[in-house]
Parts: C-alpha cells; structure tokens; sequence
C-alpha cells in the first residue's frame, strides 16, 4: 500500500537531456544516467534537487545482456519517494564506473561490497579494497558466472532430490580438494609474498597528522576479530596517539556467507527463511522488508487483518530489538549484565509470543506474499494486549529508571562519539542513529508502507547525536511502538489473512522492485530483479548495520579508545546482517 | 550540577533492590500458597507458567533441563513423516513420495527416492527412500506448510544433540497419527475436518449420477 505520493513530475530526462534518458524496459522504472556525467548528475540531484539521502548502491550483473548496471537509490530526508538512477556498462573484468563518495560519503562501503562481490571499479573511490571477502580471494562470488565450492544446480529445486533422491552427504558430494579452483599460476603449495593486510593498514594510515609539541610515536593497535564482540566476530584496526583514536576501520566480513548468491540460486519463497538470518533479532522485521518487494513486483496488497498482524509484529519486533540494544550498550560500558539481563525479561515475554504465532522464537519465517503464513493462535491477542497495555510500559519506565540518570552513563555518554546532523545524512546512516542526530526520518512516515499512514505515532528525535541520545532515543521509540501496537490491538480487523492462495512457486513478473521497511537498526531495503524465472535474477539487501558502519570510524576519531567500544554498542550492529 | 552528584545511581540500585526483594516476597507468597493450595514456585506446571506470564515478578528463570517451558501448538522443529495404522497394525504412510516437499525445501535437506512398480514402471504413491539431513535442515516449516497430504509435519522435540551427523531415514521420521495429534490437537482437528468434508463432497459427486 502506498502513500499519497506528493504530485510532483521530476522528468529527468527533460532536466538533463544529453546525460539522462528514462528506464524504459517493462517492469522497471527511474533513469539511465551517461557513466561520464554519473558524478555531475548526483551532485545536481543533491544540491539543486534535494536528494540529499543515499540509501542504496550496489550493482546487476546482467549476463545474458552483456552489460553490469550499477542502481543507486536517493530519498531526501524530508520525506517522499525516492529517485532511482542507473549507471550502465558494458560487462568486462573489472567494469569502471565513477565513484560517488566525494558526493555521498555513505555510498563509501557500499562501493566497497560492490568492488568486492561484483567487480565494479569505483574510480575516484578513496580506499577501494574488499570488504567482505578476503583481499587475496580471487573472483567476484555475486557474478552470475562465479560457482561457488559446494555448487550443485543454478536454481533451486536440486534435481538428486526427488525422485532418485539417493541420500548423499554434501560433504561426500563435493570433496575438499574437488571443489576448489585456482587462478590461472596459483600454486597453493608455495608461499606467496603477498600481505593481504598491507592494503588496510596502508589506508589506516592517511590520516590528519596534527602537530603536538610532544613527538609521540602512534600505534597501530587491532582490536578483534572477536573482541568488540559482545556482538559477533568483528575486527577494528585502529591508529592511536596515546589513548587518542587517530583513524580507525573497520575490517568484517567473517561471518560473510553469500546471503544474496543464496537468494539468486533460492526460489522466492525459499528466501523467507534467510531473511530470518540476516539480523536474527529482528527477523519478522526482514520477512516484512522482503515481502514488501515482492509484493510490490507481483502487484498484490495483503487483507487488512494480514496488514495489522504485520505492523503489530514489527513492532514487537523493535521493542524486543531496542531493549535488547539498551543492554547491549550497558555492557559495553561495562555495567555486566545486570540491565542486559532486565532487558531480556521482557524480550523473553515478546520471544513466547511470536513462538505461539510463527512457530519458532527467532527465526520466524511468518510473512508470505499476500499475507502471514496463519492467523492468530487462541489467547495470542490477549497476550499482546497484556503486555502492551500492562506490562511492557511499566518495564520500560523501570528500565529507564535504572538507566537514564546514572551519572556514569551520563557522563560516558553525554557529548561521546557525536555524529552531526550533516554528517549523519552524509554517510547514509539510518534508524535511531539518524534520528538521534536530529534527523526527523522514518521511513514509516516518510514513504507510508502497509498501514502505517493510519496508525498515530510520533517519529522520535533527540539532537545530540551523541551516545547517550542514541540510548535514549531507543526507550521514546519503544513508547511510540507501543503506542502502535495498542491501536493494532484494538482495532484488529477480521477477515482473510492471505490475498491470494497459499502457494509454494510464485510468478513474479518480470522487472525491478525495491521495498523497505524502517527496521529496528534502520532503514532495510530489498532490492529485487526478477526475470519471470521462479528464482530472482539479483536479490540484494540493504542492510543498516552495515551502512551504518560507515559513520562509525569518522565518530570515533578523536575519541578515547575506551568509547570506541561504547560507540559501536550505541549503532546497534548485528553481524549476521552486516557481513551477510 | 544542582542535583545532588550520585542520585541517578542511588535510583537505579532502587531498581535493583526492588527486584532483590521481589524475588524473595515472591517466594514468600509461593509458600504461602503451597500451605494453603499446594502450589509450588519451582519445579510444577502452574510455577512456570507463573513465570512465563505477564505477572511474573522477580527472578525469572526456568531451570532448564529440571524444567521445561511448555511449546506451543504452533512450535515447529525438525520435520517427522505421520503413518496411520493399517487393520493389521502395519504402519501406513500418509506420504505419496509426491516431492513437492523437497521441492520447497529451502536448504535442500529432503530426499525422497519413489517407489516404481516393477511390472509397469509406473511410481506407486509411496516413498521407497526418505531422509532428511537434520544437521541441514533450518526448521522452516514449509514441507509441512504445503504438504498436500499432511504427511510430514514439524515435530515439537527439540532435544536433538548428538555426536556425528544426523541422517534420519523413513524409520526414523515415522511417527503415529496419534503422536501428531497429541502435539498438535487443533491443527489435527482442522485438518480432519477438511479431509472428511473433502472426502463427502467426492462421495456427494460421485453418488449423483446414480440418484
């Protein structure tokens, strides 16, 4: 369900007649923008246009074609539909298409991920090395003509599975050592002189030297993988002058598993359950994000009462997400467990419920195309209506009793690991770590999705974009959701859950969709091209603990190392969907 | 600062101190009613679904393996293959090696090898071979979401550690109508209902042409 989108005609072509002409292939929309002009078309968009938001870049390898295609999406964060624009290429190793950092800092990892499992070439990019891959991994795994190791078929379903389905382990299947493929003049028994981390501690090092009068020598110090790891394996590698962060990256990608390659060879509906392991504290969150795209390619709206039970368990979905943030944060400020586990209390109470619904306390696997996979078991409702009326905002007032006038998280917090409005905007991020910059953006209010233009909530905003306003702006969020949540409950509709006929092979049309939901971490798109085939030619995420990783070393610099820690926990990353 | 410097702290160890005392006026009314009722806090049915609800109080934890959280209907882990039991007590499996299970499977963890009838060649509606690899398998649900003959069905056992890789073959996904009933009743009753009135409305068309 869309917005009443305000009128207005943007015809870019008309704007720009020698650099852009529209996308005028079936089933896709927005405009094709001369490779040359791509950085003098985006500065115009974002100075004279006001789309001054990158959300999304990344690239479609489109084989059959020839070509690679580089998308980029653009909203202004005042709100509105988004302008979608396209660089196309012809399909070469590598393809070079201008890079767009200068413009919009946030594309910065994106590129980077593009490089990486595409090979596109930003050129012009500052530090364009991989980033979810290994620096000395040959081949670009998201092209369609990259096998990976375990390979059986191109799509899903295997044809040894029925009806000769003689059982065989994967790993008898594929043996190691069968399954490999070098270069061209790689010998994997001779030792390369070759330093893969040369190129990171290289790009560590182009920083600002200021003048002190004290000479100091600066440290290159690695913190990880593992450590900053309350939250998965994460590795920084930072520079410091004494306590002091110089320049700080961030390295990831351990937990990379090809999430989007899987999706390519998955069927549509086989997605479902992946998206659950993309950030596994949210994942009703990702089911709606995804349906949403495919819904949007398939032309279908869900009944009403599949809308409510949605809204209402995204919603849950964030409350049971941002307590579990707060208390994240606590331990990375180093208040052990005590508020984590407070928190949990009630994430466990919201867990129970979407077992009851979904069948499984995390990995839900709830939303279909057109629906929800089954309606609302006896009692669930009222459970709801208990803890959104009862229980939760008194717990919630509790928790922040605990929490909000500590003076050590006053004081660990309060002007810590500050991101300013602009800079926020810059680098693409997204969520509460937006809006606690003072950035009013919530894709629920600023491009309406499902029912949400029906429901009264307030976006919650806080102006220091500092790490004590990245806390608090979790607990207003958590009262505008339950705020949401009391109004799903009392006007919940009856009726059909499902549009259309449960089926396990949808047709999809053919074309492009994107659709994005405002997770708990942020804004989560799924970029999705389908080619009539019952698998998507390119599925991509937009995944906000990723992008939001792009603000994270310009925060820490200038920091203390003992905030760099404080100021990840108040991101709020989960690595399974940021290292996809 | 006007305030007074350490307030904050001093109110959220208020916090602290409360659930502290809450634990132990919780254990207080709980042997106020084992005297009375009988009812304990730990260890007894009504003690944990106490402590699952919206009431609960205090500490919170459920000492898990000396007790359990009971599932829901809807709980769902790995899959099993539902038979009814023949005249003769043979088992009788719902499955008609149709495939569309291993078909949807989105990790691929089905295999299903058809029965074909020697003579003719032609397959015959039950599973020669079934195996799911467990260790595979992510428990989605959806084999037994668009199973047309509700023959595999998602199990509500969820205690499945083992040393070395989990294959289960047809033996061992077999399980009783009966269990699946038990685990399932509203599900089952649904599902009953709707094969009868399907199988009535078959007899109703075929019993016209006659009338």
């Amino acid at each position: 369900m869309t917005a009443p989108a305000p009128v207005e005609t943007l015809d870019l072509a008309a704007r720009f007649p020698d650099w852009v002409t529209a996308d005028a292939r079936p089933g896709y929309s927005g405009w094709i923008v001369e490779k040359d002009k791509l950085p003098d078309f985006a500065r115009a968009l974002r100075d004279d246009l006001g789309y001054d938001y990158l959300s999304s870049v990344t690239g479609v390898d489109y084989l059959p074609e020839g070509k690679m295609e580089v998308v980029y999406h653009a909203y202004k964060t005042t709100g509105g539909p988004g302008v979608v624009f396209k660089v196309q290429v012809a399909r070469q190793d590598p393809v070079e298409v201008p890079s767009l950092v200068s413009i919009y800092p946030g594309a910065e990892f994106q590129e980077r991920e593009a490089w990486d499992l595409l090979g596109i070439k930003f050129t012009g990019h500052p530090d364009l090395r991989r980033i979810l891959m290994w620096e000395d991994f040959a081949g670009h795994p998201l092209r369609k003509d990259w096998r990976e190791p375990y390979f059986e078929e191109e799509f899903k379903p295997f044809k040894s599975r029925w009806p000769e389905g003689k059982f065989q382990m994967a790993e008898d299947k594929a043996r190691l050592g069968d399954n490999l493929s070098f270069p061209a003049g790689f010998d994997p028994q001779k030792k390369t002189d070759f330093d893969p981390e040369k190129a990171l501690y290289e790009a560590l090092r182009q920083y600002q030297k200021t003048e002190s009068g004290l000479e100091t020598e600066h440290l290159l110090v690695n913190i990880g993988p593992h450590h900053p790891s309350t939250h998965g394996v994460f590795r920084v590698a930072v520079v410091l002058d004494g306590e002091t962060v110089l320049s700080l990256k961030p390295v990831m990608g351990y937990l990379h598993r090809n999430h989007e390659k899987i999706g390519e060879r998955n069927t549509f509906l086989m997605n479902m359950p992946y998206t659950d392991r993309l950030d596994y504290l949210t994942s009703m969150s990702n089911n709606f994000g995804y349906a949403l795209a495919v819904e949007k390619l398939m032309g279908i709206t869900p009944p009403e009462r599949a809308e409510y039970i949605r809204v209402m368990m995204a919603e849950l979905t964030r409350i049971a997400n941002h307590v579990w943030a707060i208390g994240f944060l606590l331990n990375d400020l180093g208040a052990y467990f005590t508020p984590m586990l407070y928190a949990q209390e009630e994430r466990e109470l919201i867990l129970d419920i979407f077992e009851a619904v979904s069948g499984s306390r995390m990995m839900c696997n709830y939303f279909r195309f057109g629906g929800v996979a089954r309606d609302l078991p006896d009692g669930v409702l009222e459970k709801v209506r208990d803890l959104a009326f009862e229980r939760l905002p008194r717990k919630v007032d509790e928790l922040e009793a605990l929490l909000a006038d500590n003076e050590i998280i006053r004081s660990r917090g309060i002007g810590q690991g500050v991101l300013t409005a602009e800079d926020a905007i810059r680098y693409s991020a997204a969520g509460p770590l937006l809006r606690a910059s003072g950035i009013p953006y919530d894709v629920r209010r600023a491009e309406p999705y499902s029912i949400y233009d029906r429901l009264e909530f307030d976006v919650a905003c806080r102006p220091n974009g500092d790490i004590y306003d990245r806390m608090m702006i979790r607990f207003d969020e958590i009262r505008q959701s339950l705020r949401i949540i009391q109004q799903t409950v009392k006007q919940m509709p009856g009726g059909p859950i499902m549009a259309v006929k449960p089926a396990y092979q949808v047709r999809v049309p053919p074309g492009e969709a994107y659709g994005r939901v405002e997770g708990p971490k942020g804004e989560l798109g799924f970029y999705i091209v389908s080619t009539g085939k019952s698998s998507p030619w390119r599925y991509h995420v937009r995944a906000p603990s990723f992008i939001n990783l792009t603000a994270f070393g310009p925060m820490c610099v200038g920091q203390k190392i003992a905030d760099l820690v404080a100021i990840l926990g108040s991101i709020d990353i989960v690595l399974g969907e940021c290292d996809r | 600062m006007s305030e007074m410097y350490g307030k904050g702290i001093l109110k959220g160890l208020g916090v602290t101190l409360k659930r502290f005392w809450d634990t132990y006026w919780e254990d207080a009314i709980w042997l106020f009613r084992q005297v009375t009722r009988g009812e304990r806090r730990y260890r007894s049915p009504e003690g944990i679904a106490h402590r699952a609800s919206k009431n609960t109080r205090g500490i919170f934890t459920v000492q898990y393996p000396e007790e359990k959280l009971p599932v829901p209907e809807e709980f769902r882990f790995v899959p099993f293959l539902v038979y009814e039991e023949g005249p003769n007590g043979e088992k009788v499996m719902r499955c008609t090696s149709c495939g569309i299970c291993s078909r949807v499977c989105p990790p691929q963890c089905i295999w299903i090898v058809r029965t074909t009838d020697p003579e003719t060649g032609r397959p015959i509606p039950d599973p020669a071979e079934f195996y799911i690899d467990v260790d595979i398998c992510m428990n989605c649900g959806l084999c037994a979401e668009f199973c047309p003959f509700d023959a595999i069905k998602m199990d509500h056992d969820y205690e499945l550690a083992s040393f070395g890789r989990s294959v289960y073959d047809k033996e061992k996904l077999a399980k009783p109508v009966a269990y699946y009933e038990s685990i399932r009743p509203l599900n089952a009753a649904r599902e009953n209902a709707a094969r009868a009135a399907k199988e009535a409305a078959r007899f109703a068309t075929s019993a016209k042409p006659e009338a």
